[in-house]
């Protein structure tokens, strides 16, 4: 037998008004965490950030210029190996793999995507920083690339097998090599979806700390050398957030604002991009 | 590279090698993947033997983690780790699949499609941020509002003893849930889109009210994929670092109660590692590294299957 009408109708209600209850509860926390951050970080935010390095401790005022830079540098030299290596992979996966080394490969990237950053740390420890007998950027670099690699291949790889095959076929039956219509016909007509693919990877990176904490290990002052400690914008937030100054707690919440705004509007380009497609 | 002086001939041959070429770098990039994964365990495998052969089962045994004498015990981490993952998953994944369900189900659809993106962007949140946000905000909460209170009422249950810290087991579970509520959300959501409409239109037709319809027509149907998202969930809280090691407070204890500081493995591998005092302590911390590894590997591969086994039976049915 069936519950009465009534009965029903009322754990519906009351179902709903749960789901309705949850969906705050999600969003509320978020939206502390937004609000905070724009709160403290536009009132912390000020033209030093931009131009300064952190001051010693117990002086007031100072930047994150350098963290700046060293992010910048780190990203860019991470895209440099990671980007080609996936890109190059999912062509690979798009127009040759239908086998079972692909599925593996497939499956491989995203279990990988999902482990620990702070691994990748470990693993180009022991790759990097040993044998050079130092902290350097260019271990960070490489840490990051090792979480951009996998990313970027599924991306690139969903949005290759989006073109149509006639398209491959008019290139080839006009007699272009296999290689240039990979790159020149296939790659090209899955711009729009690969950037958007490439914009999620570095946004990704940009926030991560973990992988860097003992590769670029952070600097205090200016460093632009790849085999020298370098500083960068996630390691200075954790470090001045944990550090008892309040003046280093202000930097942080500027370094917070700086960091989400890079990234959500690497977020919304990738938007606009993934859009356009269509 | 050629000599100018090749002829018409040659372009065949040409042709082929540069195809030859492309497909041997596109292959070897693309193996680079299963590379990556293969160095990381033998990297890490190799470099935790010192531990493993001093230590055996006691490392995970045994509570001494003392790198003055040499002793090192990682019990401590590993109920630290989960501990706090398990509590987050549990409060987080039926507020995730009740929002997921009232942004695809319930709200009009205007709502859902200025949520959905919202939500995933704040997934997108680093961690060093939630972290931030937890250790200069949520904990002081905590200390002065949140724990007096559970003590004041609760504090019978040995959960709740113990004095107000502020940075506590419970900040760490706290800010996983946060953390993992995106993530999880998110994919379900997309569990609940695939679902075909006729399942759906099925249930109406034979007069069951909304919530009946999402019972018996929209979760069984999304139920692995669902799992899968949870899973999934689980293998964020359990590598979670930068956000946890801000706000656990550090302390290497077992205790029952949620308010006492704790610690997890990769906020241990965080703090100590740039500093190791002796060569076995580095091994030791890679031996941690190493189950981490393992741990995430397992819970990621069977998030993974059970998504893949979803959207691959959807694409079936679809055809």
């Amino acid at each position: 037998m069936m519950h009465s009408v009534a009965v029903r109708k009322a754990k519906n209600h009351l179902m709903t008004a749960l789901m309705l209850a949850a969906t705050a509860a999600v969003l509320i926390p978020l939206g502390m965490i937004f609000f905070h951050i724009m709160k403290m970080g536009f009132s912390s935010l000020s033209l030093d950030f931009f131009t300064q390095i952190p001051k010693p401790t117990g002086e007031t005022g100072g930047g994150m210029a350098n963290g700046m830079l060293g992010s910048f540098m780190m990203i860019g030299m991470a895209s440099l190996i990671g980007l080609p290596v996936g890109i190059f992979g999912a062509i690979y996966l798009a127009e040759y793999g239908a086998g079972r080394t692909s599925t593996a490969i497939r499956f491989a990237a995203d279990v990988l995507s999902g482990t620990p950053s702070i691994i990748t740390g470990m693993v180009a420890y022991t790759l990097l920083v040993v044998p050079m007998k130092g902290f350097s950027a260019l271990a960070g670099a490489v840490a990051l690339a090792m979480i951009m690699i996998p990313i970027v291949l599924r991306t690139t790889e969903e949005q290759l097998k989006m073109v149509p095959g006639s398209l491959r076929e008019a290139a080839l039956a006009l007699g272009v090599p296999i290689w240039r219509t990979s790159l020149k016909v296939t790659l090209r007509s899955a711009l729009s979806g690969v950037m958007t693919g490439i914009l999620l990877a570095v946004a990704r990176v940009a926030g991560e700390t973990a992988p860097l904490l003992f590769t670029a290990l952070g600097n205090q002052f200016w460093g632009s050398k790849l085999t020298q400690p370098m500083a960068a914008i996630p390691l200075q937030i954790f470090n001045f957030a944990i550090a008892p100054y309040e003046d280093w707690h202000r930097l942080a919440w500027a370094g917070a604002l700086v960091l989400v705004t890079v990234m959500f509007s690497l977020s919304l380009t990738a938007r606009y991009f993934g859009r356009s497609r269509h | 590279m050629q000599p100018a002086t090749t002829t018409d001939n040659d372009a065949p041959a040409r042709r082929l090698n540069g195809d030859l070429i492309f497909r041997a770098i596109t292959t070897l990039f693309a193996f680079s993947i299963l590379i990556i994964l293969a160095v990381m365990l033998v990297e890490m495998a190799s470099e935790s033997l010192p531990s493993i052969r001093k230590f055996g089962w006691k490392f995970i045994t045994s509570s001494d983690w003392d790198a003055v004498q040499g002793v090192f015990g990682a019990l401590p981490y590993l109920y630290g780790s989960v501990v706090s993952s398990v509590i987050a998953l549990l409060l987080a994944t039926p507020l995730s699949i009740g929002a997921a369900i009232f942004i695809t189900e319930i709200c009009p659809k205007r709502w859902g499609t200025l949520i959905a993106p919202l939500v995933e962007l704040l997934a997108a949140i680093p961690s060093v941020i939630y972290g931030l946000w937890g250790v200069l905000v949520m904990a002081p909460w905590l200390q002065s509002s949140v724990e007096p209170f559970l003590i004041e009422h609760f504090g019978f249950l040995p959960f709740f003893q113990g004095a107000p810290y502020g940075v506590s087991m419970l900040a760490a579970v706290f800010i996983l849930m946060i953390m993992v509520v995106p993530i999880i959300t998110s994919i379900t959501r997309e569990v609940l889109l695939a679902v075909p409409l006729s399942q759906k239109e099925a249930a109406i037709a034979l007069g069951a009210t909304r919530w009946e319809t999402i019972r018996i027509a929209i979760l069984p149907y999304g139920k692995s994929g669902i799992l899968g998202a949870a899973i999934l969930g689980l293998g964020r809280a359990v590598g979670e670092t930068m956000a946890v090691t801000m706000v656990i407070g550090n302390a290497p204890k077992i205790s029952l109660s949620l308010l006492s500081p704790a610690y997890t493995m990769p906020s241990v591998i965080a703090n100590e590692f740039a500093e190791t005092t002796s060569k076995l302590h580095g091994s030791a911390l890679m031996e941690i590294g190493l189950i981490l590894l393992v741990v995430t590997l397992i819970i990621n591969a069977l998030a993974r299957l059970l998504i893949w086994s979803v959207s691959q039976s959807a694409g079936g049915g679809a055809s």
